[in-house]
């Protein structure tokens, strides 16, 4: 049985939360927690999911839950592994699984994660990405895209913003040999949710990278997320790919791109971003998607 | 059974008698064979436990906690740099209230660099919410080892708990040690049970946060249960002598200190040295004595007040200092003696940095210089190196 938007469950693990109207992060944490079950383990270091679902006495979670250090999902994840299978009361169908940042995962927690995929433990890890560190403030992470104004990359009269590009977190789970790893967006939600309840069902560390705009840090209304998410996909700028077995599948490729130009405009994070610097990122962008296709086989088109 | 072993593989014994279901841990000098034991216990089956091999020693502390959180006993050891680098996660271990136990293999601290044994690292640390324990012999690290588990799991302390060894000192040096058999070990040890654990029928959020209005809570129950940690500390001995025949003597160990008029006061294993000279120097007819201080947290600080009642002048020795002040160990025994409201005359002997030997004359030395204080001599500085200044 295959879950989808239609007839994924009414139940709610993660409500009562004080993420912002319009969080792509939440819907990430809300909607995987709805194929995972309630059995599922939950860890979350410090950023905005943990500091929205975890303040004393609003406690958000309906399954089990925790904060880790921030550096320390993936380490944390492997503990609570253990420690069940050690103790034989690990119930069929628990998933141990994390939900952290862009900055928590590509910066910090590299190494962690790392760790946990070298020893093909047995955990979910999903790197919700908003693009910065926004629960400090907006500033710029390893996954912060070229030309985005953060507030230590800020737009000023030298730079339009962040002149580093996105690290490719996905390439490098998948260069340790994971034995799953996708990408994904909330703006494709049945893809989403068929990436979680596939990797749900295999053993060994599995991965999901999922794009998850945030109105407060990009600078768009509350009520655009979803489009948010899915334009950034038909631009190009985000793909939809996995890593299963050793093969690489493109899930979507849109053979033409929508608009980067429109896609870009419509956030404020870069507002300083000149016609030169669109076309800089379209070129980029043609390179990275030459990578995948290369590394690809796709399924549709 | 009897075995002449270092105090690292005293360690592993007590650790494998305890039956922890999951070790993380991450190799640094001189903790290593600790791990290199445990790991072969774990390989040929003498010891059914997870053994975690992490990255770092980060993820060693943030996986025993995340194993903790289910109701596993969980053990982890490090040293140094390493403890260092597992600071953060300390915190979180103590905050979230979960009993991992843990070794630590005292060691200097970098730069210099240096891999030989002081007590820089762990009372650098003395701050994050750890019972932190001192031990002297190999025999002592073994049946700490055991006692930890069951101090620390007690429902009334929910608490982590560091051990410490000397560098070297301990870890690598050989003694015989009485090693007990499992089922002894099993009577004395119960398992851990826990309300502070994820429930699959009744889930629960463990780690969250806590705004100003709830803050000062957590804060003053991880203190009112440290403070409770000595009587349970007191049982846990008690009940350890019964099954043993072994009696430690609490949070500190008063030797010749009663009618004592020149008190030295120290932590781990140099302590045997203290003894010896202070057993010469009453065959001299000098009344010194020697007080151990075994428990740095919680800090016993009135027994040592009360063992230091009728001293004249109080030295301490120890393997730190803490820059620009003076040593940690200094600083806490001030405070016990403030609290009684009366100080005598102080020094504070600082020694055995990066592994340098303290020699038995620097210990006569220093109750030669007690003896001056307490005659009324005056001094400028109380904080004094051993061996002389750069
Ligand atoms: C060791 C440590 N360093 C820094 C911080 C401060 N900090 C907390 S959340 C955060 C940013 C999180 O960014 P990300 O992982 O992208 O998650 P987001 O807030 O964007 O959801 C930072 C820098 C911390 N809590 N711990
Ligand atoms: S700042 Fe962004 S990521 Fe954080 S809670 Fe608000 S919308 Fe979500
Ligand atoms: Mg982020």
């Amino acid at each position: 049985m295959s879950v989808n938007a239609r007839t994924m469950s009414d139940d709610e693990l993660f409500y009562g939360h004080k993420a912002c109207p319009g969080c792509g992060g939440a819907l990430v944490v809300r909607q995987a927690l709805k194929v995972l079950g309630k059995d599922a383990v939950a860890a979350l270091p410090a950023g905005c999911m943990s500091a929205t679902g975890f303040n004393f006495p609003q406690l958000a979670f309906a399954n089990n839950a925790m904060i880790t250090p921030f550096a320390a999902t993936a380490s944390v994840l492997s503990g609570i592994e253990a420690g069940l299978r050690a103790q034989g009361i690990k119930p069929d169908g628990c998933t141990v699984v994390g939900f952290a940042g862009d900055g928590g995962t590509a910066d910090i927690g590299l190494q962690a994660l790392s760790g946990a995929i070298d020893r093909n433990d047995d955990v979910l890890y999903f790197c919700y990405d908003n693009e910065a560190y926004m629960n400090t403030g907006i500033q710029r992470s390893s996954e912060t895209p070229f030309g985005a104004s953060t507030t230590t990359t800020p737009a000023g009269p030298s730079h339009p913003g962040c002149v580093t590009g996105k690290k490719d977190l996905f390439a490098m789970v998948a260069a340790q040999g994971i034995p799953y790893a996708a990408t994904a967006s909330i703006g494709y939600p049945n893809d989403l949710l068929k990436k979680v309840e596939k990797a749900r069902d295999i053993r060994g560390t599995r991965f999901i990278h999922v794009m998850a705009p945030c109105p407060v840090g990009w600078g768009f209304p509350s009520s655009d997320t979803i489009a948010l998410g899915k334009g950034i996909v038909d631009c190009g700028l985000w793909y939809l790919a996995e890593y299963e077995d050793g093969r690489f599948t493109l899930n979507r490729d849109p053979g033409r791109f929508a608009s980067v130009a429109d896609h870009l405009r419509s956030q404020s994070r870069y507002r300083a971003l000149t016609d030169a610097d669109i076309v800089t990122i379209e070129a980029h962008r043609d390179q990275v998607w030459q990578r995948l296709r290369q590394r690809c086989s796709c399924e549709s088109s | 059974m009897r075995r002449f072993i270092s105090g690292n593989d005293a360690f592993a014994e007590g650790v494998r008698l305890a039956r922890p279901h999951v070790i993380s841990a991450y190799p640094i000098t001189p903790q290593t064979t600790v791990v290199e034991a445990l790991s072969s216990m774990v390989e040929d089956g003498r010891l059914q436990a997870e053994y975690l091999h992490v990255e770092s020693e980060h993820s060693a502390l943030s996986a025993a906690m995340g194993a903790s959180a289910t109701g596993a006993r969980t053990f982890t050891a490090t040293s140094s740099q390493g403890l260092l680098y597992m600071a953060e996660c300390l915190t979180y271990v103590a905050g979230g209230r979960f009993p991992v136990v843990m070794m630590n293999a005292n060691r200097a601290l970098a730069l210099p660099w240096n891999i030989y044994g002081d007590q820089r690292d762990s009372l650098a640390l003395l701050d994050h919410g750890w019972i932190q324990l001192y031990v002297q012999d190999n025999q002592e690290a073994l049946d700490a080892a055991l006692m930890a588990f069951a101090i620390a799991e007690d429902s009334r302390v929910s608490l982590p708990f560091m051990v410490n060894l000397d560098g070297f000192a301990l870890t690598h040096t050989y003694e015989p040690v009485d090693v007990p058999d499992q089922a002894a070990a099993d009577e004395f040890l119960p398992p851990y049970v826990t309300a502070n654990k994820f429930d699959f029928d009744h889930p629960v959020s463990l780690g969250y946060s806590a705004g100003p209005e709830f803050n000062r809570y957590y804060a003053h129950a991880h203190h009112r249960d440290m403070v409770a940690a000595e009587s349970v500390i007191d049982e846990v001995e008690e009940r350890f002598a019964a099954r043993f025949g072994r009696r430690y003597p609490g949070l500190v160990e008063a030797y010749r200190c009663d009618d004592a008029e020149t008190v030295l006061v120290t932590l781990g294993s140099i302590a045997g040295l203290v003894r010896d000279v202070v057993d010469e120097l009453r065959a001299e007819g000098r009344p010194v004595g020697l007080l151990r201080i075994r428990y740095m947290r919680p800090f016993p600080a009135a027994a040592i007040a009360e063992a230091l009642r009728g001293a004249s002048a109080v030295g301490v020795l120890e393997k730190d200092i803490s820059y620009g002040a003076e040593g940690t160990v200094f600083t806490n025994v001030l405070s016990a003696l403030a609290r009684r409201g009366s100080v005598p005359p102080v020094r504070d002997f600082i020694g055995g940095l990066g592994g340098d030997d303290i020699t038995r004359e620097q210990i006569r030395d220093a109750f030669a210089e007690l003896e001056r204080a307490a005659a009324g001599e005056q001094y400028v500085d109380p904080v004094m190196f051993l061996g002389g200044a750069a």
